[in-house]
């Protein structure tokens, strides 16, 4: 019997080095009874994770957005490649003077991917399965967006009714210059109804988008297939899409290389150069909509000296970091938020690279010798930061010029958010993607004294900004609004709380024949009308 | 033989359960809070404060691993905090990749390991034998993530003759049944998807094969020579290369002793070499669901996926210990 | 394990020459020494294992270039005759690099070993020479860790302790401990009952001298043997840990680091990876020889 097993081991491996002769061939299809699913005009996405639940309401991390941005849509989507307004499964709508009613007129003869009707009924049914919830850590967007839940003091929203079968009139509380543009965002998208209780969302999604679930292997791959009854005529063009987790980027881009997916994202800048040399690829660029810094904590000796902080912005070459480790694809950073939005300050002049200055700086705040730090580094590629310990290694560089000896620290992601949330980073690096392409959700969620212990990891606090920003919250008119942000910056430029040093544009590598696929910078889109050549 | 198993098995309890202990204790150190992670950057605190009281993390640590005990006892292995989905629902794709790969380097390793060794033995001091030890002496110094690098670049990315990542080709996924692919695909009669799954396992499966590989050329080499010193297989030598394929029968039987050794000695550098390895080649196996669920403090995911292979661990070791028995009649249990 | 060791002819006393007193305790180290020489090929792992030290030792005279000095503009050169070895993508000597980084690996590999062997025989000699409950529980803690799959249990810990090489060295020395334990407490327990043991008792000599006069002695050898072997054991793990980002932070020059550090560039320039890799292989590969050769030459009677 040994012998037997044996031999048969034998074959085994004979026969495996006889396949590894002959590499993947033909594609087979012949078990291929499924119906009309073409295997060659299914899309497969490579990424460096897996979605954590399919219910875009419960999630906040975009390996979950990017797959429920396909199965469901909200009333309102963002443009194609920007963060204006456009028709989503509302066709109009209008929005009262005093900026207090928004009424949607819903697209008719819509199904859910169960069946069921799509109406104002089951709009109401969404929201008010957010609203009536009062679970903060389960809906954690819906009371971010919208103030709170019913019944919470800040709570948007006053009421939502049916006005019709294929109306809704949303009454607010008080006018949220922002409020379409919150609507619009992934986790607001509206599942069936019938889907709604329980869990059951989060691992049978069912919405009205233009690609149905199918099935779902963790940590591998996540199926699509194409919605035959979609409501936009035409669409979608492909049988499908597939996401395949391949968690590093280089064996990411080998796979896209041979063949075994079409598209993948988080490329690695120094890969670039692959991609655009080989004529079977191409490259997509997202546009910018996030800021990777490197933030001080102002409670900490000698970072509560804003000279120590405006020197050491004079001692980081931020276009030496984006040519050696974005190889260009970024722009340099001068403001806490990207210049796409509205309400940047362009005309805030940045701290060149300058030793002497630092010196002077450092003389000035009674370390003229430097003096030893911490500098931390998170441990993981962010969409804003590809390479977090590598940048901090060409900053430490930097910093030992004028006698500042930098400790290049790290943890685990979790423990590296958690601990510099409690203030116990002096130096780090951070960064951010906007939710919804608005100047509040950076300005006041990033440097806000109401955000210290959240999201201001630099406990930066100032009366004055807190002012404007809290003004600009409620003021409904654009412009004015602008005004008010840039002044903001202004003060923040002076108190220099951060270094802001790139807004990167990550880059997406996929297959030539790939067409009508655009990044959005909120980092999902659909893939409704993609299609290969 | 049957008391001594009983015996046996009666003390990998406390060892299950002071293990469990420990792993408990040590995941509780660990810095950063579960519910951060499954909350995201953009989190607030209250959110983070709510769902670490919902996950019963804010409750004594003592009230917390009775509770995880208590449902061990009843077979439930906890909830996953990442997917919210019962751990000993989930855990099972992962254990059957990895158990998939360890099976083929298992498989790898002994082939090649045993035939190298007998030739090595037959041919003693020939320019083969040298080349084969040598090489088996590298094999064991060899730090397998970069052996696994290697092999990526010259058979994958310079020769292009084998898949880099996964298990199964993507546009023509397998469906899983048993979630052992190299089985799946044959009760489906998917001959074309069958070998793509070799196709994947060969080099993650050679770079996890290659040192039990070397070291059961060694062993094998080493107990070749002893046989080889008794006087008939010398008389038999004398008789030419005919008689090798007889010694080679006979050789095969020895070879059983140090095959099993290595089993029981590699079977714990398998489950920790397969999260290199995985890691390398984007195996989806258990190697990378503990060490993710590490990144991710997934405390009952750490917890339980290490009570599992550590389990899975021991009792392969119980099992060599009795399949000495077996094979070699010298060694008797007390 | 080696069997082009284990056919080496066993060590022959020359019987008629009379041993001197104090030759006594000299000649089993002589005889040993004796016969490590005769082995060629633990002679090749000892030359391999001194060259890496002298390099750790004075890679502030070798290295042609500072590990941490380069510049971004000279970013991946491949090797050439003013870089050996290429650069690495900050401008790095890539050869340097490896020479500094030697330091890093013998260090962790010596003193993660010198710890497990430390407390590992405490805890070794306490189990064996008091036995009864104390030998109980610890007996039963080294089952407990031996039976994690022993990379995992050091990533465990260093997720406790947080990224840094220093962590990384006790985490190694912690899964390491059962070896030198186990090994101990049976050579206490096989010295225990003999005779001379038992008179040394009998003549009111104490637990710490019986200890330090007639059990230690007695374990040296295999100790060192096994030392020998865990250090290139640790030398591997070390570089494991680093290559998973959860041993040492840059711009420290750790092998495995590096490795993690360039797999990314291993089409455009390979030789990133290719080269500290083979330190890693060929220190490894110098040990574990050496630990062979030491093993026929001290302890006969350990030879598999």
């Amino acid at each position: 019997m040994k012998k037997s097993l044996l031999t048969l081991f034998a074959l085994m491996l004979a026969l495996s080095l006889a396949l590894a002769g002959c590499s993947s061939g033909g594609d087979s299809s012949k078990g291929g009874d499924d119906d009309k699913v073409d295997p060659n005009n299914v899309m497969i996405y490579g990424r460096g994770g897996d979605s954590v639940a399919l219910d875009p309401a419960v999630v906040t991390d975009g390996e979950s957005f990017i797959v429920t941005e396909q199965i469901y849509e909200p009333l309102v989507n963002y443009g194609k490649d920007n963060t204006d307004i456009v028709e989503g499964l509302a066709k109009k709508w209008e929005v009262s003077e005093d900026g207090l009613t928004y009424t949607f007129e819903l697209e008719e003869g819509v199904k859910f991917h169960d069946g069921e009707k799509f109406n104002a009924d089951a709009v109401i049914k969404n929201f008010e399965r957010w609203a009536k919830s009062k679970d903060e850590e389960k809906f954690y967007y819906y009371k971010s967006m919208f103030g709170g839940f019913e019944g919470d003091e800040g709570h948007v929203i006053e009421s939502i009714k049916a006005d019709g079968e294929y109306k809704v009139v949303f009454k607010l509380k008080r006018p949220q210059a922002p409020f379409l543009k919150n609507i619009a965002m992934s986790p607001f998208a509206i599942a069936s109804p019938k889907s709604l209780d329980g869990d059951k969302l989060s691992k049978e999604p069912v919405g009205t988008g233009p690609f149905k679930f199918k099935s779902w292997k963790p940590n591998d791959t996540i199926v699509l297939e194409k919605n035959a009854d979609y409501w936009v005529k035409d669409l979608p063009k492909l049988d499908g899409v597939t996401f395949k987790v391949i968690k590093d980027n280089s064996s990411r881009l080998n796979a896209l290389t041979k063949g075994e997916i079409d598209l993948m994202d988080g490329l690695n800048p120094s890969d670039m150069k692959k991609v655009q040399d080989n004529g079977k690829l191409q490259l997509f660029e997202r546009p910018s909509m996030n800021v990777g810094y490197l933030g001080f904590n102002v409670e900490k000796a000698p970072f509560d000296k804003k000279e120590v902080r405006q020197a050491i912005s004079h001692l980081i070459d931020k276009q030496a970091i984006i040519d050696n480790f974005f190889e260009g694809t970024a722009e340099p950073a001068k403001n806490p938020m990207p210049p796409s939005i509205n309400g940047y300050n362009d005309s805030i002049q940045d701290r060149e690279y300058d030793e002497a200055k630092a010196k002077e700086l450092l003389a000035k705040a009674g370390v003229p010798d430097g003096f030893k730090m911490d500098l931390w580094a998170m441990p993981v590629a962010r969409p804003y930061m590809p390479n977090g310990q590598k940048v901090a290694e060409a900053i430490q560089a930097n910093l030992a010029k004028v006698g500042i000896e930098a400790n290049i620290v790290t943890f685990e992601w979790g423990a590296y958010l958690e601990k510099t949330r409690n203030g116990e980073a002096p130096v780090f690096m951070l960064g951010w993607t906007g939710d919804n392409g608005d100047a509040d959700n950076f300005l006041y969620t990033l440097l806000d004294k109401d955000n210290i212990g959240s999201n201001n990891y630099s406990r930066y606090t100032n009366e004055e900004v807190h002012k404007l920003l809290l003004e600009a919250q409620s003021t409904p008119d654009e412009d004015t609004r602008a005004e008010l942000y840039k002044k903001a910056q202004e003060i923040i430029h002076e108190d220099a709380p951060w270094v802001p040093l790139v807004h990167s544009k990550p880059q997406l590598a996929g297959a030539s024949k790939i067409k009508g696929f655009v990044p959005h910078p909120t980092g999902s889109q659909s893939f409704g009308d993609t299609s290969f050549e | 033989m049957f008391a001594y198993t009983i015996r046996r098995l009666a003390t990998l309890v406390p060892v299950l359960l002071g293990m469990t202990f420990i792993v408990f204790m040590m995941i509780r150190a660990i810095p950063g809070n579960p519910a951060q992670l499954i909350l995201g950057q953009q989190a607030t605190q209250e959110a983070i404060e709510g769902l670490t009281r919902r996950l019963g993390l804010d409750q004594p640590w003592y009230t917390q691993f009775f509770a995880y005990i208590k449902g061990l006892i009843t077979g439930d292995l906890g909830v996953s905090l990442k997917t919210n989905v019962p751990i000993s629902e989930e855990i099972w794709p992962y254990l059957a990749a990895t158990m998939e790969l360890a099976f083929i380097a298992m498989i790898i390793a002994i082939v090649v390991g045993v035939n190298a060794g007998i030739i090595s033995a037959w041919f003693q001091n020939s320019w083969f034998d040298y080349s084969a030890m040598v090489l088996a002496l590298i094999g064991v110094s060899m730090p397998i993530f970069w052996l696994g690098l290697m092999e990526q670049y010259v058979f994958s990315i310079q020769l292009d003759l084998l898949p880099t990542t996964g298990r199964d080709n993507i546009r023509v996924p397998v469906d899983p049944i048993t979630h052992l692919y190299l089985i799946d695909t044959l009760i489906q009669g998917r001959f074309d998807q069958f070998t793509e799954v070799i196709r994947h396992l060969i080099l993650p499966g050679v770079a996890l094969g290659t040192i039990p590989m070397a070291i059961i050329a060694r062993m094998t080499r080493s107990s070749m020579l002893e046989v080889m010193r008794s006087d008939y297989i010398r008389t038999a030598r004398a008789k030419g290369m005919k008689m090798f394929w007889v010694v080679y029968k006979h050789s095969l039987k020895n070879a059983m002793i140090p095959v099993v050794t290595v089993i029981g000695l590699q079977t714990g550098l398998l489950l920790g070499g397969a999260i290199l390895t995985e890691t390398i080649f984007g195996w989806p196996g258990i190697g990378t669901y503990i060490y993710d669920a590490i990144s991710f403090r997934d405390y009952p995911v750490i917890q339980s996926g290490i009570l599992v292979v550590a389990t899975i661990f021991v009792l392969i070791n119980l099992l060599v210990d009795l399949l000495y028995a077996a094979i070699d009649p010298r060694i008797k249990f007390k | 394990m080696s069997e082009q060791l284990a056919k080496s002819t066993p060590p022959l006393v020359p019987q008629h020459v009379p041993a001197p007193v104090e030759d006594k305790v000299i000649s089993p180290w002589k005889e040993a020494w004796r016969n490590f020489k005769k082995n060629k090929i633990a002679l090749v792992g000892l030359s391999i294992v001194s060259f890496f030290i002298i390099l750790a030792i004075f890679a502030d005279l070798v290295a042609p270039y500072h590990y941490r000095d380069g510049n971004l503009a000279d970013k991946h050169i491949s090797p050439s005759a003013e870089h050996w070895f290429g650069t690495d993508e900050f401008g790095r000597d890539i050869l340097s690099r490896i020479i500094y980084g030697a330091r890093i690996s013998l260090w962790v590999g010596f003193f993660s070993v010198a710890g497990s062997v430390i407390i590992g025989s405490l805890l070794g000699i306490i189990a064996g020479y008091y036995g009864k409950w104390i030998d109980g529980i610890i007996s039963r803690i080294f089952d407990i860790l031996l039976a994690f799959p022993s990379i995992l249990l050091a990533i465990a810990v260093v997720s406790v302790l947080g990224p840094s090489l220093k962590n990384a060295l006790i985490a190694i020395a912690i899964i390491n401990i059962p070896t030198f334990g186990r090994l101990l407490r049976s050579r206490v327990l096989s010295v225990k009952e003999e005779e001379y043991i038992t008179a040394a008792r009998a003549i009111g000599m104490s637990d710490f001298r019986i200890l330090i006069h007639h059990i230690l002695p007695n374990s040296l050898a295999p100790i060192i043997v096994q030392g020998t072997l865990a250090i290139a054991a640790a030398i591997i793990e070390a570089a494991a840990l680093g290559f998973l980002g959860m041993g040492a932070q840059p711009p420290t020059p750790e092998w495995g680091k590096m490795l993690a550090d360039s797999k990314d560039f291993i089409i455009q320039a390979p030789w990133t990876v290719l080269f500290p890799g083979l330190a890693i292989m060929l220190t490894v590969l110098g040990f574990n020889l050496m630990g062979d050769g030491l093993r026929d030459a001290l302890d006969p009677r350990m030879k598999s």
